[in-house]
């Protein structure tokens, strides 16, 4: 379409919802949105109520969530969910203290190059960390401008995605998640594995991101 | 070039043209619903699959003690947006502009179409892969990317379905509802190149059926195409709610996006996708939250699509924008709740509506975008699909008055006809009646009439014409010696309003 073309169809739907908006308007104007709901939840962010309920949320799910008490403690857990693993992506900003414990290859997204969707579907898994974690909902939170979680194609590709979430990252509800997040930046919410529910309603995990999430409660 | 050089155009708001897209079926819906009852398959298919959403939905729903406040505040949300959609827009507009996305505007379903196409072929890419869309689907892009010579993939696993079946979506949600495990089989095996011989019904193993028979689509695909659930005004984000990671897929690894929606689809803040991302996920699939949920805004250089493309879509909103009781259908935020609930949906499946909204908000949401066009418009029909129950309204996250806007429809497609029939008389002095109530109690009162005419058999066995066409073949009770207002009266005395 011409340039001239463009401006005019966008003249023209702008036009339309103007006089739209007059002729249709409501006797009384709308009053200021009422916001009666919770902002907060029962539990205080990274309370041990909140901790507790995440743990019961994502389990939901059929994802796992391990729980160790202190940061070094991460490594172990990290090396017993990738027992299985041969290779492993991470981003570049990965505590590498984490992998300490495991055998299997490191590969990291950027050194030297970025990884490509096809590097990734050769490994076997990823470790990431989390942005914030939402106790009502088992709802994890990746930041792909955060040196720790990295690019979205990181947590995509690979089947097996293990995610190490701090407590004091750990919210009670989707409006306190929100206030902790720059809308600028790409972010994926994620609750549970893959699913689908589209063959008779039954839910199915797993279909085109990591059939497989584990998740690391650290404190 | 400044656009405030042009010549004002002609700015009255439009319907959906028809010609283009999926608006509107080609028989009434009362033809249609009498041909999807006879299919016990599909009534079994459909009782089951709204029964489990039905149970789900309730059971995370109960567990929420401020859901009222959150339908309360989304239903406000969207109250203001339409009051000021067109600023809102062109704050989207300025936000993806500057964040590295490209703009568009689409009067109407073919430009969107065509929009999408040169967007394409600009490419060189003869292929894109889709995220489920209604949007899409309501401007039939398909189709017109068909003709233009460039393959549209469906990734989502129901639309697949519909896709490889050569079938139409009959759910917002589930568009596959209508298939069991069988079916679903029988179409993978006709119709997956490759898939193997051996493939069971289980849920299972026809998942990773399409899991394998997608995944060297998603890594190869060059262009992805999508619709939003949300827009951001102030920052310029998008968002795509989904299940199954094809969305993420779409979203993360072809270098070119392009999104279309609809104009409506826009908010005002980031903060208010705090009320839409609880409320939606548990309408729609009966979640606390579905498993991924995509936000973007615009290109970020290294990390994912490094061209973006956003078509805004009119396609007859500003026409349902202008109707001062039907603007509230634009607030739909595409639950499917309603659909759920719907008696009337549970039994004469999705297809019957013509339209790719099916359902009670469709039954209204359709004849409004595309307006009735008169008598035979199968649109016209479509407010009829309903028991008027209110199970709807109940179900709406964003408290829409369904049933209310049916009546109002109703009126509508009375006025499209060219002589009234009886149905309409009545349905029209209804709405008159029903909207007031110093006018309703005025119409209470002529009941007094009816019961001198029915005399003591308490049967009214003679009317006149128009009336007499009911009475000759069917008595009519006579009205109670007392409404349920002057009883409410008696018994509560000083509360009646």
């Amino acid at each position: 379409m011409s340039a001239g073309g463009a401006a005019a169809a966008r003249a023209e739907v702008l036009g339309r919802l103007r006089t739209a908006r007059d002729a249709g308007a409501p006797r009384t104007a709308p009053g200021p949105v009422p916001r009666d709901y919770a902002r907060h939840g029962e539990h205080d962010p990274g309370s041990p109520g909140a901790l507790a309920l995440l743990v019961e949320r994502v389990e939901d799910y059929r994802a796992t969530v391990t729980r160790v008490a202190v940061a070094g403690a991460v490594a172990g857990a990290v090396a017993r969910l990738l027992a299985d693993a041969g290779s492993v992506a991470v981003p570049p900003g990965l505590d590498r203290g984490w992998l300490g414990g495991t055998s299997a290859a490191v590969l990291v997204d950027g050194e030297p190059r970025p990884l490509t969707a096809a590097d990734l579907d050769a490994v076997d898994a990823v470790v990431t960390g989390a942005a914030v974690a939402v106790a009502e909902t088992g709802t994890l939170v990746l930041d792909a401008s955060s040196q720790d979680q990295g690019r979205r194609l990181l947590t995509l590709v690979p089947d097996h995605h293990v995610c190490v979430v701090r407590a004091r990252d750990v919210v009670g509800t989707v409006p306190e998640a929100l206030a902790r997040l720059d809308p600028l930046h790409p972010l994926t919410f994620v609750s549970g594995p893959s699913a689908t529910s589209d063959i008779e309603l039954d839910r199915v995990e797993g279909v085109h991101g990591p059939r497989r999430l584990d998740v690391v409660l650290v404190g | 070039m400044s656009t405030t050089d042009l010549p004002l155009p002609t700015v009255r708001p439009a319907h959906a043209p028809p010609g283009v897209g999926h608006l509107r079926g080609t028989r009434p819906f009362p033809a249609e619903a009498r041909e999807s009852l006879q299919d016990t398959q599909l009534r079994r298919n459909l009782g089951k699959a709204t029964g489990v959403i039905r149970a789900k939905r309730a059971a995370v729903v109960d567990e929420v003690p401020d859901w009222e406040a959150l339908r309360l505040a989304g239903s406000a949300i969207k109250a203001d947006v339409m009051a000021r959609l067109p600023e809102l827009l062109e704050e989207l507009e300025a936000a993806v502009t500057a964040r590295g996305g490209v703009v568009h505007w689409a009067r109407d379903a073919a430009e969107a179409n065509a929009i999408v196409l040169d967007l394409v072929r600009a490419t060189g890419a003869d292929e894109v892969v889709k995220v489920k869309s209604m949007a899409t689907q309501e401007t039939g892009l398909n189709e017109a990317l068909a003709e233009g010579g460039v393959a549209a993939w469906e990734t989502d696993l129901a639309e697949l379905i519909v896709q490889l079946g050569d079938d139409r979506p009959s759910h917002i949600l589930v568009p596959a509802i209508h298939r069991n495990r069988s079916e679903i089989r029988e179409i993978f095996l006709r119709e997956m190149p490759g898939v193997d011989p051996d493939l069971t019904d289980e849920p299972r193993r026809l998942a990773m059926a399409a899991r394998a028979h997608l995944r060297r689509k998603f890594l190869s695909a060059r262009v992805a195409v999508s619709g939003a659930n949300f827009a951001v005004a102030d920052s310029g984000t998008l968002s795509v709610v989904e299940s199954e990671g094809n969305g993420r897929m779409c979203l993360t690894l072809p270098q070119t996006l392009i999104t279309l929606m609809g104009v409506e689809k826009v908010v005002p803040t980031w903060s208010d996708l705090e009320v839409f991302l609880q409320l939606l996920p548990r309408s729609s699939t009966g979640e606390r939250m579905n498993p991924y949920t995509s936000t973007w805004t615009g290109v970020t250089p290294g990390d994912g699509p490094q061209e973006f493309h956003l078509v805004l879509m009119d396609n007859g909103r500003s026409g349902v924008l202008a109707d001062p009781d039907g603007r509230a259908a634009l607030h739909c935020i595409r639950c499917s709740a309603c659909l759920n609930v719907c008696p009337v949906y549970e039994r004469a499946g999705g297809h019957a509506y013509g339209s790719v909204y099916p359902g009670p908000i469709g039954a209204v949401l359709s004849p409004l975008l595309t307006g009735i066009t008169g008598g035979d418009d199968p649109n016209a029909s479509l407010p009829y699909a309903s028991s008027l129950c209110g199970a709807c309204f109940d179900a709406c996250p964003v408290r829409i008055d369904i049933p209310d806007l049916l009546v109002q429809q109703r009126a509508a497609s009375v006025e499209s006809h060219g002589r009234p029939t009886g149905q309409d008389v009545a349905m029209r002095a209804a709405r008159i009646a029903m909207t007031s109530p110093g006018r309703f109690r005025a119409a209470e009162k002529g009941l007094g009439l009816g019961r001198a005419l029915g005399g003591r058999s308490g049967r009214i066995t003679a009317l006149p014409w128009p009336a007499s066409r009911w009475t000759s073949s069917r008595d009519v009770p006579v009205p109670p010696a007392e409404t349920a207002r002057e009883w409410f009266a008696r018994t509560r005395p000083g509360r009646e309003r």
